[in-house]
């Protein structure tokens, strides 16, 4: 019984003797100051924890990933531009060789062509000389064939005469058998 | 609320859903005075400590690739703002700062009050008038200083017909000086109300033939709790963004 009052003046008049609240702990006006003060000390705390260090600190954080990310696009960008460069010249490079090929081919077939041209006209030199000759020496040797034939035919002619009994008349022989040769 | 818990005292259920939210001194003092050490103060100093460790400690290393944490607390940076800026325009940003301590303060208040034995010191209209009072009369000081006389015309409907116009602006005046009310009442009432629906759900526990269904509700009421926790901080935040927009820009 002595222990009663007591509790009832310690905890007023917010909660009962067992400790357990009456009615809403909310609307208990006697804690008010102490919560106030309380959440009033959290506030500022608070304040100046995220305006002096979190804050700004997460804002560098962000800019600086901002900065990164726009440079690692930007270098990308560049590279591209000179990946791009890099393929053009690389493409121009081969169509000069190309050209390049192109042109000493052309040369070389011409250089070939023209050799061939200049053996070939030669050939046909040495051909037509030697076709000449063959000729000249083929028209001797036909001449030379005819007179044999006339000498071998008047020889014959006039041996056929004398076998016969006749008496051989060189000249008229001859005459006789230019005569035929010529017919 | 006293009635019902004397007149369950007789038998064996056992109802104190209130008991939670007492105030008691951290050091068995017997008065509470304003500067008392009280389980207000713990979990406010819990609330600080979280703050810090999930806004300066995790972001600590400045890694450009983030941490878990630093990404979380990447993502509370972007979204309060983003919200600041959504509403507000680019004016609001100089306001950051005083948004984002109410939002984390909140959040971390009633994410800590999920904790069992825990004490949730948004649940206390106290604290709950006391930020609502700070956004209100942030916004009207600022209304003022910022349009003087034109701040006024927040109540001047000037898009509504003449006639209409003076009977719309008692109800723009009722309403403005509601917004601390329901601004406050809407928190504290809303956390207040799960938490003691989670307590009344445990004090059915002891009934054995009840008890799985009595789990099971504080298991589906603690993911609402979670839910409510992150949404009337969001709600808080949110409005105080609106109420800054109208002080900013007072024209309708």
């Amino acid at each position: 019984m002595a222990t009663e009052p007591i509790a009832e003046e310690v905890v007023g008049k917010c909660v009962d003797s067992h400790g357990s609240a009456i009615g809403m702990p909310q609307l208990c006006f006697d804690w008010f100051p102490n919560q106030i003060f309380w959440l009033v000390v959290t506030l500022v705390v608070v304040f100046l924890v995220l305006s002096r260090v979190a804050l700004p600190r997460i804002a560098a954080i962000l800019a600086e990933r901002q900065g990164t990310i726009t440079n690692d696009l930007s270098a990308a960008e560049d590279l591209k531009a000179k990946a791009v460069e890099a393929e053009e010249a690389y493409n121009k490079a081969l169509a000069d060789a190309r050209a390049e090929a192109q042109r000493i081919a052309a040369e070389t077939r011409a250089e070939i062509q023209s050799e061939l041209d200049d053996a070939i006209a030669k050939a046909d030199a040495e051909i037509a000389a030697k076709a000449a000759e063959s000729e000249k020496a083929i028209a001797e040797i036909r001449a030379g064939a005819l007179e044999s034939i006339q000498l071998v035919a008047k020889d014959t002619a006039a041996e056929l005469v004398t076998t016969l009994g006749g008496q051989a008349d060189a000249t008229a022989i001859e005459g006789a058998v230019d005569a035929r040769m010529k017919g | 609320m006293a009635t019902e818990t004397t007149a369950a005292e007789g038998s064996s259920l056992v109802f104190h859903p209130m008991d939670q939210f007492i105030v008691k001194p951290l050091f068995g003092g017997d008065t509470i005075a304003w500067y008392t050490p009280t389980n207000v103060t713990l979990w406010m100093a819990l609330g600080i400590l979280a703050i810090i460790g999930l806004l300066v400690l995790s972001t600590s290393k400045r890694a450009i690739v983030p941490t878990r944490m630093q990404s979380i607390a990447e993502l509370a940076y972007g979204f309060i703002y983003k919200m600041l800026e959504d509403i507000c325009g680019k004016e609001g940003v100089k306001y950051f700062p005083y948004v984002m301590t109410l939002f984390m303060f909140i959040v971390t208040a009633n994410f800590l009050g999920l904790l069992p034995m825990s004490f949730t010191t948004t649940s206390h209209f106290a604290v709950t008038v006391v930020l609502a009072l700070a956004v209100f009369l942030t916004v009207t000081v600022l209304g003022f200083v910022k349009n003087g006389a034109g701040f006024l015309s927040l109540f001047w409907v000037s898009s509504a017909p003449l006639a209409l116009r003076p009977i719309l602006a008692i109800i723009e005046l009722i309403s403005y000086f509601v917004r601390p009310v329901s601004h406050s009442i809407r928190l504290a009432g809303n956390v207040m109300a799960g938490h003691a629906v989670i307590k009344v759900f445990a004090g059915f526990a002891a009934v054995a033939v009840i008890s799985p269904v009595s789990v099971l509700a504080i298991t589906a009421m603690y993911g609402l709790e979670v839910l409510v926790a992150f949404i009337q901080a969001y709600v808080f935040t949110i409005l105080t963004c609106v109420y800054l927009k109208d002080a900013l820009h007072p024209h309708h």
